[in-house]
Order: structure tokens, then C-alpha cells, then sequence
């Protein structure tokens, strides 16, 4: 029997952290992530968990900890935000592409200049191309139950890879909400009690972990990556059969809400979808043909089951919370947009940019990126993408004038 | 002092090399699960010059053994010393150490 309780997304992951019975913890603090690593140093001194945790001086010695101990086959946990991942960067592509299922909780914050602990998806977007599984959450319940899920799928010998949880800091990590803990016994029934791995240093059976790759070498090394990054979408969708079957909550890669037969589609990532949900309540009283897909699987991207999502309808309305400056729109637009090329009826998609640095976006926000969205749709727009809750008329999100070519 | 030369010429060559391994001989995350293994994989076909070692001049001393730092130098039975020449970088440091001045530095482009 599952406990109600009352948590904030912090820490609702810490007690998935805790029932995981990790191993190792090495994190540096910093907001809006600051309550992860205090709620587990907590959980260490007080005996509720029997971990090593590590006071480390900066995010890129948090993530190379966290390397060292999954190398040895430990659990390892960690956890950082906006500019924090950005000086881990390095150690980043390092953990994925030597395999360690390392988990990390990601409080999405904003980049400086100028400075914010606000929310919003920069950071995720730099980090995109790493290698490491991502997955979004809407509430706290789903901070327990991916990061609880990230350990076990990450883990998985045919997976092998670190899992990064990303929820929406402050909006998540520091609203209490209501939301349930499973008994100890389903968590044990979900996720094996000692981390299974094959290659944990040893000093009676030495190996090399993190070798030089001449460049006969690096680009074979790189395709079996990608090769098994891809196919572990396979156990990605396993492990949330699985995790539902336990829990009774079932979580999948994209999750359409009220999308059926809808003409015009709303997509995001994030708690953001929370309020999404009530305007397209709002608009499907008044007869529109409006509806809603949650994007929670970011990497590996899910193309088939985005396109399923989205076959019939007319138009997908992309809200991204970051720029990607002088690009095709924002990241998860052109991720969408190229997901969806060359299919045989491929519907418009409409880029939209808000709620950068912690602006908040209001119900009138949403409605505005529908109503916006299917005027683009249907008489274009002189932006690269639009804009929601910016102060002043905005122009100039486009090519100057005047094609540069050489002379033919 | 060093007894035996690790391998000789012919057994390097049984091994694989770079061009005979695929993205599916790769194994999980690039780990290398033999130790040493460095031994049997020429590491040294970026070498652009390579130590020629003049017996006539050498006096067995070992210096060049002692001092390469990628562990290139081969001590044989006869007590001479030969280069591996799939792990030599090329770097000169035995041709400098060397106090008999056996040891010479030719490009590679050289006979």
C-alpha cells in the first residue's frame, strides 16, 4: 500500500534516492536545485541512508565522482542546475560515453547574463546532444517516479547509459504537492537491490576504463554508442510497463491529453503542460478542436510515436522555454519540425518561445500560443517563431533582407 | 636488467589491426578489458622520425631501455636492445641519452 504524503519535487526525488539504497551521492549545491543535496546530506547524517556522500567542490568534480564510483560498480546519484551543468559540461559526455547509469536530477534553471535561478530550458538544451537519456516531469509525483525508474533502466545491462530527470525549478522544486510513496517491498520488486555490472574495476582483474581513441578508433567507438543509445528505447518503454505494472502509474514517451481527432495540437515539455491541460479543458467546453501532447521522453527522441501522436492533426503548436539564437526556432520546435518532414499529410508546426528565466505563463498565454498559432498556421508569419508575454510589439526574429551569394 | 623481448615482430603482426576492427568489436563504453593491452596494438603510426640503433657503437649499457618513456625499447637475449617500432612515438629521448651516440634519428620518409 502506497503512503500519501505531502513533498516538494526536491524531495520527492530524495526519497526515490533513498529507497534506491544508492550507494553514492556527490553533488554541489545550487538553485534551485540547493534542497536536493541538503535533503540527502540530511537522509547520510541521520542513519535513513547508508551512502557515501561526497561535499565535492564544483559540479565537474560532482559528475567525475559520480564516474569513479559507477566505475566500480556503485549506484551513484547527483544532481545540479542551469550554469551548475554548464561547468560540468565536460564530465557529461564523459559518463555517457564510458556507460555509467549515473542518475542525475536536473532543476531546470535559466543561463546568465544577466543572472536568473528561474526556470527555464537553456540549460536542458545544452546538454541535448550528450548521449544521456532525458526525460521530463509535469508534478512531483513524477520526480519520485522517474528517478526511481532512472536507476533501473539506466542500469539495465542492455542500456547502460546515465539518465538525467529534468523538473522545472522552482515551479517543481519548491511547490508542495500531494503525491504517494510506494512500500519499500514494490520498490525492491522493481529495482534489483545491488547494481549488476560486468566491468566494475577490480584490482584482482585490472581493465582499462576511459582509454585514448586514436582516430583509427574513436569513429567505431562512437557509431556502437549511438547504435545502442538508439535501441534502448526498447527498455526505456519496458521499464514503464514494468514501473506501472508495480505502481499502477503508466508513463509513456509521448502522452497525448484530449488529442483525439484535435486539429491543432499544443506540444511542450515540463510542469507547464499542468496549466495546458486546464486551457484545452476550457477550449473543448467551447467546441474547439484543440489538444495537448507532453513530450517526456527527450533523448533518445521518440519519432515514431511523435508522429503516431500527431498523424490527423492540422497543426502542432511547439512551446519551447529556450532560444536557440540565429537557429530554425526554438529546440524543440526544429526537433519537431524535422521529426515530422516527409510525412505523407505533415501538419504545420508553429514555433512559440516563453516563459524564459522564470516568467511565468498564465492561462491567457496558452490560450494566446492556440489562437496565435493556428492564425500562423493559416496565414503565415513574418518571425522565425512567435513570441508569448513579452512587453512591447515583437519584430525582427527573421533574416535581414538581401541574399550574399557568390557571383555565378 | 629486462630478459626477454616481449614479442617479436611476427607475433605483433597476428594481431589485429586498427583497419580489421569494426564499431561492433567495440566493446561497452570503449573499456579495454585485457590489461596491457597496449602492447599488442601499434600506437606509434603517427611516428614521423624513428631511432636507428648502431651495434657496432652500442655497449649494452641499457640507458635507452631505461629512459623511453612509452616502455618501446626491447632488451633481446644477446644483450643488445632493439625498438618496437608498433609503440615507438618517435620522440629521440634514447638517441639523446645515449652516451655512446649508437642511437640516430632518421625521418621516416628515409630507407
Amino acid at each position: 500500500m502506497s503512503k500519501r504524503v505531502a513533498l516538494e519535487a526536491s524531495h520527492a526525488c530524495c526519497e526515490a534516492v533513498r529507497m534506491a539504497d544508492t550507494d553514492v551521492v556527490a553533488a554541489y549545491p545550487i538553485t534551485p536545485q540547493t534542497h536536493v543535496p541538503e535533503r540527502l546530506a540530511e537522509m547520510v547524517a541521520d542513519g535513513e541512508l547508508d551512502a557515501e556522500y561526497i561535499p565535492v567542490e564544483s559540479e565537474h568534480s560532482a559528475m567525475s565522482a559520480c564516474c569513479g564510483a559507477s566505475a566500480v560498480g556503485a549506484r551513484a546519484f547527483t544532481t545540479t542546475a542551469g550554469v551548475g551543468l554548464e561547468l560540468m559540461h565536460e564530465v557529461v559526455y564523459i559518463a555517457s560515453s564510458m556507460r555509467y547509469p549515473i542518475v542525475m536530477v536536473i532543476c531546470n534553471r535559466a543561463l546568465s547574463a544577466p543572472l536568473s535561478v528561474w526556470c527555464d530550458h537553456s540549460d536542458v538544451m545544452s546538454v541535448r546532444d550528450t548521449g544521456w537519456i532525458q526525460v521530463f516531469c509535469q508534478n512531483n509525483q513524477e520526480a519520485f517516479d522517474m528517478t526511481l525508474w532512472a536507476f533501473r533502466v539506466g542500469e539495465d545491462p542492455k542500456v547502460l547509459f546515465p539518465v538525467m530527470v529534468h523538473f522545472d525549478g522552482f515551479t517543481l522544486s519548491h511547490v508542495t504537492e500531494a503525491m504517494f510513496l510506494p512500500e519499500q517491498e514494490e520498490v525492491d520488486r522493481f529495482l534489483p537491490k545491488k547494481r549488476q555490472y560486468q566491468f566494475a574495476l577490480d584490482p584482482d582483474k585490472p581493465m582499462t576504463h576511459g582509454a585514448f581513441g586514436p582516430p583509427d578508433m574513436y569513429t567505431e567507438s562512437k557509431i556502437s554508442q549511438e547504435v545502442a543509445f538508439r535501441k534502448s528505447k526498447e527498455l526505456i518503454i519496458q521499464g514503464w510497463k514494468e514501473f506501472g505494472k508495480i505502481f499502477g502509474r503508466y508513463y509513456y514517451p509521448v502522452e497525448p491529453y484530449r488529442a483525439e481527432g484535435a486539429k491543432t495540437m499544443l506540444l511542450m515539455m515540463g510542469s507547464l503542460n499542468e496549466t495546458a491541460k486546464l486551457v484545452v479543458d476550457r477550449k473543448r467546453e467551447k467546441g474547439e478542436s484543440v489538444g495537448l501532447i507532453n513530450l517526456r521522453l527527450w533523448r533518445p527522441f521518440p519519432f515514431e510515436e511523435l508522429r503516431q501522436a500527431v498523424k490527423d492533426a492540422e497543426t502542432i503548436v511547439v512551446f519551447d522555454r529556450c532560444i536557440s539564437f540565429g537557429g530554425p526556432g526554438g529546440p524543440v520546435f526544429s526537433e519537431v519540425r524535422s521529426a515530422l518532414y516527409g510525412m505523407e499529410r505533415m501538419p504545420k508546426v508553429v514555433g512559440f518561445v516563453g516563459g524564459l528565466g522564470g516568467r511565468d505563463v498564465p492561462i491567457k498565454d496558452i490560450e494566446y500560443a492556440f489562437d496565435r498559432g493556428r492564425e500562423v498556421a493559416e496565414k503565415g508569419s513574418e518571425e522565425i517563431f512567435e513570441t508569448v508575454g513579452v512587453r512591447g510589439k515583437v519584430e525582427g526574429i527573421r533574416e535581414p533582407k538581401g541574399v550574399y551569394l557568390p557571383a555565378k | 636488467m629486462a630478459t626477454k623481448a616481449r614479442k617479436t615482430k611476427a607475433a605483433v603482426k597476428k594481431l589485429r589491426t586498427a583497419s580489421e576492427v569494426t564499431w561492433r568489436d567495440m566493446e561497452v563504453g570503449g573499456i579495454l578489458t585485457d590489461a596491457g593491452s597496449a602492447a599488442l596494438r601499434r600506437t606509434g603510426d603517427w611516428r614521423s622520425e624513428r631511432p636507428i640503433l648502431d651495434k657496432e657503437k652500442c655497449n649494452k649499457c641499457g640507458l635507452c631501455w631505461l629512459y623511453c618513456p612509452d616502455a618501446a625499447v626491447d632488451a633481446c637475449e644477446d644483450g643488445y636492445y632493439e625498438v618496437n617500432l608498433y609503440s615507438c612515438k618517435g620522440c629521440g629521448i634514447c638517441a639523446e641519452i645515449c652516451p655512446k651516440e649508437a642511437i640516430t634519428m632518421i625521418e621516416e620518409e628515409e630507407e
